[in-house]
């Protein structure tokens, strides 16, 4: 009952705040007004059911984690121009932050740290030894160190391109995983930086402990269940649509622009290419390091074989699906992909084969169909889901003018 | 002696065994029209991405504005006051007119990534002006009205201005115009020709352009430079080229001036 009369709220707040405020058009109001309240009310619908497997909450909550991931390569692929092949890099550099700072795997790095135990604002026990600070800081910390690993692997990168710069993103999205897969047994004093294949584990869980401070709050939101997680990174999946947006429409999106058009052009109109591209790069990777800070704590444990190269192209396909530089578009085509991946084939495909009573594999194959689904998008949608507002109009315009040239012969 | 906002000596490039432009000695004095002309293939353009950054000469000194542009990347050279227009149009298409003229702006704008973010006044007052003065730009090059239209979708001619446009908003001290009006019919290229003398009227820029077509050249310029294979022929008014014998071979071949004399 709660949460209808919030949906409510949400869906009817929204839509007159854009109407009267932004000045949009009743109907794209009213569509906007509609998804944020599809997405607050999201794990509490029907279906959520655990008994149900057609959206498990954490479904749910991935798919939320990747459209933030959809969201940062956005930037860097649909504002850009730049075909980033190594997203995973980011992903791995976000998820290592939160690992080394949300567990007890301090003590094991060397003899000498055997001791360590810092608790900072934590939601851990105090008498679990290690570095554990409050998520809300690691988050941070992930963002700066990811954007920082943006601008070292973009720096020799980014002087390449098109095609040569997609392979050498996609070398630096295989090297660093090797890296930490070795790098249990670092020279200087056997220090076991990553863990090797053990992986690192458990990470903390998100701490919503503030909350005990804002009255009013009921207590069970304070549990940290899916639904919390869910909620914690739709904020940061909203900060950065927020980002996203502003950036667009200002000096550095149309800088970012007029590269992906021409990048010549664009230097010689006073656009310096590298630090430009760079501002994309590090943008850019926050997301996949908060995305990943935050996939170590909803899985417990990160470890790097999860880190492939599949996921760079699930996030670019996520991309594209949806509508290169569309902000709204990278949200939907993360939500399909990633509901696909880990519920909708099985789901599908169990139900083929409950009604065909045959025992066929879908899982299988998942990249078959991903390839047939991404040809048939480009055959008869190539703009993705929702295109950039741009494009369409743009092709609109060029009908008119092919259509007035008609008349004209 | 006037000033001299450009000054180029000796500039020499060579890609592999061909001279492209040779020990050419070029100077453009402050406030004036100057034109670079030649046959096809004479190290016009090349000699253009000499000046703006794109090539580095094999040997030679480039001084724009008193300090040397040699070395110097592109986009800082355009941050001093160099804009160009290009031969080939080459807008950002799926962007706006308002929008292709506010990248221009990108050197003179202050805001960061933070203030954008954070939408603080300062950066919405300059993003506002911005568009002004777009808006501005776009009246004054004759396509008022089209700010919002998408660069790939306006006529050839508009594309054209708007490129000008679009250079003007570095607030160049020196316009380099690429063959300008190329493609443009008499009554718009004359229409050219009194334009070009707007800006450095109104405007108080130097510029510099290619062209092909004799009768803007000789209209618009104070000063041609004549290049042929790279090397320098001649130079003067337009009267002087006009009755330099070096430049009708150049233009006409051999056999016109023998059969002429």
């Amino acid at each position: 009952m709660m949460t209808a009369i919030t949906t409510a709220i949400i869906f009817i707040g929204c839509t007159a705040g854009m109407y009267y405020f932004y000045k949009m058009a009743p109907a794209r109001a009213a569509l906007g007004g509609f998804a944020l309240a599809l997405a607050f009310a999201l794990p509490h619908l029907w279906f959520t059911k655990e008994t149900d497997g057609f959206l498990p909450l954490f479904t749910i909550v991935l798919c939320a984690v990747y459209a933030l991931f959809a969201l940062g390569l956005n930037i860097v692929v649909g504002f850009a121009g730049l075909l980033d092949l190594g997203y995973v890099a980011f992903f791995l550099v976000g998820a290592y932050v939160g690992a080394w700072f949300m567990s007890d795997f301090a003590v094991n790095v060397a003899k000498s740290t055997r001791d360590i135990n810092i608790h900072i604002l934590d939601a851990a026990s105090a008498k679990i030894p290690g570095v554990h600070l409050s998520f809300w800081i690691v988050i941070i910390i992930a963002g700066i160190v990811a954007a920082i690993a943006g601008v070292i692997i973009g720096a020799p990168t980014l002087r390449l391109k098109s095609d040569y710069l997609a392979l050498v993103t996609l070398g630096f999205g295989e090297i660093l995983p090797e890296m930490f897969r070795n790098s249990d047994d670092v020279p200087p004093g056997h220090l076991n930086i990553t863990n090797g294949t053990k992986g690192i584990g458990p990470v903390d869980r998100v701490g919503m402990g503030f909350l005990d401070y804002i009255p009013g709050i009921p207590k069970t939101i304070v549990s940290s269940d899916y639904r919390t997680k869910y909620y914690v990174i739709l904020v940061f999946c909203g900060l950065f649509v927020w980002v996203s947006v502003k950036l667009r429409d200002g000096r550095l999106g149309r800088a970012w622009m007029a590269i992906r058009e021409d990048e010549l052009a664009a230097s010689l109109m006073g656009v310096p290419l590298m630090r430009t591209k760079l501002w994309s790069y590090a943008v850019g990777a926050v997301a996949g390091g908060v995305g990943g800070a935050f996939y170590a704590t909803i899985v417990g444990t990160v470890n790097v074989d999860g880190f492939t190269f599949a996921f760079s192209i699930i996030v670019l396909c996520a991309v594209i699906l949806g509508g290169m530089g569309n902000v709204w578009g990278a949200i939907l085509g993360a939500v399909v992909i990633t509901w696909f991946n880990y519920t909708g084939l099985t789901y599908i495909g169990g139900k083929i084969n409950g009604a065909l009573s045959t025992d066929f594999n879908f899982i299988n194959l998942q990249f078959g169909l991903f390839g047939l689904v991404l040809v048939l998008m480009m055959l008869f949608r190539p703009d993705g889901f929702i295109p950039a507002a741009r494009s369409k109009q743009v092709k609109k315009a060029e009908q008119e003018v092919l259509a007035s040239q008609e008349v004209d012969a | 002696m006037t000033e001299l906002l450009l000054d180029a000596r000796e500039v020499r490039v060579q890609f592999g065994g061909l001279t492209a432009v040779n020990d050419v000695d070029f100077n453009i004095p402050l406030g004036s029209i100057v034109a670079l002309i030649g046959p096809n293939g004479a190290g016009k353009t090349t000699f253009f991405n000499v000046l703006t950054g794109l090539y580095t000469p094999t040997q030679g000194f480039v001084d724009f504005d008193g300090r040397s542009v040699l070395g110097v990347p592109p986009h800082t050279i355009a941050a001093r006051g160099m804009a160009r227009t290009f031969q080939n149009i080459r807008l950002f298409g799926a962007m706006t007119a308002s929008e292709n003229v506010m990248v221009a702006m990108h050197p003179h704008l202050k805001s960061g990534v933070t203030s954008t973010i954070l939408r603080l006044p300062k950066q919405r007052h300059e993003e506002r002006d911005a568009r002004q003065t777009a808006k501005e730009l776009l009246e004054f090059v004759g396509i008022g009205g089209t700010d919002e239209e998408f660069a790939k979708n306006l006529p050839y001619g508009d594309q054209r201005r708007l490129e000008v446009a679009r250079a003007l908003a570095l607030r160049p001290k020196l316009l380099l115009l690429d063959e300008p009006t190329a493609g443009m019919n008499p009554q718009e290229s004359a229409a050219f020709t009194a334009f070009v003398h707007r800006v450095r009227d109104e405007r108080g820029i130097t510029i510099l352009l290619i062209e092909h077509d004799m009768k803007v050249v000789m209209g618009t310029a104070e000063r041609i430079t004549v290049l042929e294979y790279g090397a320098k022929i001649a130079e003067g008014t337009p009267a002087e080229i006009r009755a330099d014998h070096r430049v009708i071979e150049a233009y006409l071949g051999k056999s016109a001036t023998e059969g002429a004399a």
